[in-house]
């Protein structure tokens, strides 16, 4: 749509140039003596108004004709074009215009006196064509700067609300209860292990309180954090829960988000063991080969289990997490083999500096 | 139940402290009984089948059935007290339904109320429909995984990806998965709300078919169609069923 029929502060600029544009062309034709100022100004306004919608217009040529990127050559053909068809039927409308004054003053000619003024009017209009080209391009330039800064922010804001999602989705409410629950039935039947189970959560909520601040921590730190909380589940889930852990010297300090195999481990308690009547063994592997780090979660499952509610929240939040922190470097794989569930993540080894 | 003021109930949580808890609260109480404790769906099925308990206090996330599937298998005359730790959709079914529960941690006071109210209800067997309440605490857009068939003691569970249809036989569906049929008390429009709407479609009044097992459409009297499924079966499609069917597969091309 012509940004003059839009609604808006769009129309403003357009709306002074129309002015300034009749106080221009009322001049062109009353200077020279070809029309009195009365007449010039009659023809000049509907002309001026004229111009200005057809100006309009120029907004999408000149967004369509870039001038950047090799494409110079065809935008300038482009223009060249414009111009001449702009400017022409600019000046017949201008013709128009006269023919629609003669009526009111028959016996002045006005419209033999513009057609002799046409070649001038013309060139005027080429030139008018391009001055207001140069002025869209501009006009556009500040609007891409602008938008780019506003999409700048956007993605700021969504990167920082994903890492706080992130951040709270790492810590299941589930968990806070069931604890709870399991400390209060030991208290009653067996304190010292209700003492234990509290002095599990609480390193577990400590760590991970210390943690979620840091940028980066070691995985030998991320490991020992998990098996905090598989501590605690260990003792909600007695003999079903066994836990089998490999970190090998090289990997140990190499950083990744804090938090991050968190959602990972506790999908491997409640989509896993917590399926199944016989538990399992939750196996944690950490190894630096070479350029990377691999690490390995891997649950036994029930595969006549269908997936739990929420299944599938965890994991998406890794995957989202890995690719805000290294892009396209890290690979993430996720598979469910016959009796058992697999994660495989892979990042670049960064060592703390 | 020896005696008549005596109360006799089932525990089932899978784990061990949580069981411990309510055992240890539950008798306390006069005139408790605790007949068993159950670590699993199958398990508290079978217990209930075998020992009639008065009430059952259920946990949701077991392994093999979990607590909604226990309650559709339960006899209705067993008041149910769900226990449960957190878990936001189903408390909005417990809402939306009025069904009792309680959350973990639970003090002494509120397992009282909650066994005081059960109580109340033993043997009453206008229950909430279990189908409906397992429906309301599905997340929206998901739906029945599988089904669950009780066969005297023993338990079927089909998974809807192998259902090839259900049939409507007065209160009960027949299902027809992997060469075998299984009745289930339940009504067909009720199996069919629970059941993906883009995988399942009611081509007549008594009869859901798995759309993926479609073969073909037979024309086998003037106006009126059939359908044959990939495993050789023919149901009848009724008018809208057929129109249902077109467009079903319609959007499918």
């Amino acid at each position: 749509m012509n940004p003059i029929l839009e609604r808006g502060h769009r129309r403003l600029p357009y709306l002074a140039a129309a002015v300034a544009l009749t106080a221009i062309l009322t001049g062109l034709l009353a200077v020279p003596g070809a029309f009195s100022p009365g007449e010039a100004a009659a023809i000049a306004f509907p002309m001026a108004a004229v111009f200005v919608l057809l100006a309009g217009s120029v907004r999408y040529t000149c967004r369509a004709a870039p001038l950047a990127g090799g494409r110079v050559p065809r935008s300038v053909a482009t223009h060249a074009a414009g111009a001449a068809v702009t400017s022409a039927v600019w000046v017949l409308a201008g013709a128009a215009v006269a023919r629609l004054l003669s009526p009111l003053w028959p016996e002045r000619g006005i419209p033999a006196r513009y057609a002799a003024q046409v070649p001038v009017l013309f060139f005027a209009g080429v030139l008018l064509y391009l001055v207001s080209a140069a002025i869209h391009y501009v006009l556009l330039a500040f609007e891409a700067a602008r938008q780019a800064e506003r999409q700048a922010m956007e993605l700021q804001i969504l990167a920082r609300e994903a890492e706080l999602k992130a951040l709270k989705a790492q810590i299941h409410p589930h968990f806070l209860f069931n604890s709870l629950n399991s400390i209060s039935a030991l208290v009653g039947s067996d304190p010292p292990r209700a003492r234990e189970m509290c002095v599990f959560l609480s390193e577990f909520l400590r760590k991970s309180l210390a943690v979620g601040e840091k940028k980066s921590i070691s995985v030998g730190e991320e490991l020992s954090l998990a098996k905090a909380y598989l501590d605690v589940e260990g003792l909600r889930f007695g003999a079903r829960l066994s836990v089998e852990e490999n970190l090998d010297e090289a990997g140990g300090p190499c950083l990744v988000p804090p938090l991050l195999l968190q959602p990972l481990v506790e999908n491997a308690v409640r989509h896993g063991i917590a399926t199944r009547v016989e538990g399992g063994v939750i196996r944690l592997e950490a190894r630096r080969m070479g350029s990377r780090l691999r690490i390995v979660i891997e649950n036994p499952c029930d595969p006549e289990e269908p997936p739990r509610r929420g299944s599938g929240l965890g994991l998406a939040n890794v995957r989202q997490r890995l690719s805000a922190r290294y892009g396209s470097e890290a690979l993430f794989a996720a598979r469910r083999l016959a009796d058992s569930f697999l994660v495989v993540l892979s990042v670049p080894a960064e060592l703390a500096e | 139940m020896t005696d008549a003021s005596e109360t006799s109930v089932l525990i089932v949580d899978d784990e061990a402290p949580a069981r411990a808890i309510l055992h240890e609260l539950l008798s306390a109480e006069k005139g408790v009984r605790i007949l068993a404790e159950c670590a699993n769906g199958f398990e508290a099925v079978k217990a209930a089948t075998d020992l009639h308990p008065d009430i059952a206090f259920l946990d949701i996330e077991m392994p093999k059935l979990d607590g909604f599937e226990v309650l559709e298998l339960l006899d209705p005359r067993i008041a149910v007290v769900f226990v449960t730790a957190y878990d936001s959709y189903a408390l909005r079914a417990f809402e939306v339904h009025a069904v009792d529960y309680v959350l973990k941690p639970f003090r002494a006071e509120r397992l009282r109320d909650a066994l005081a109210r059960a109580r109340e209800r033993i043997g009453r067997k206008e229950r909430t429909d279990p189908h409906e309440l397992a429906r309301t605490a599905r997340p929206t857009g998901q739906y029945l995984k599988r089904v669950v068939v009780r066969d005297g003691a023993q338990v079927h569970l089909i998974p809807t990806a192998k259902l090839d249809y259900a049939e409507a036989q007065d209160d009960y569906v027949a299902l027809k998965s992997e060469g075998k049929k299984y009745l289930k008390q339940q009504t067909l429009a009720s199996l069919a709300a629970a059941l993906d709407p883009a995988r399942f479609l009611r081509v007549h009044r008594s009869y859901v078919i798995n759309i993926e097992r479609l073969k073909r459409i037979e024309l086998y009297a003037k106006n009126s169609h059939a359908a044959v499924l990939s495993e050789g079966t023919r149901i009848p499609i009724s008018r809208e069923g057929h129109a249902r069917l077109k467009a079903a597969l319609g959007e499918a091309e």
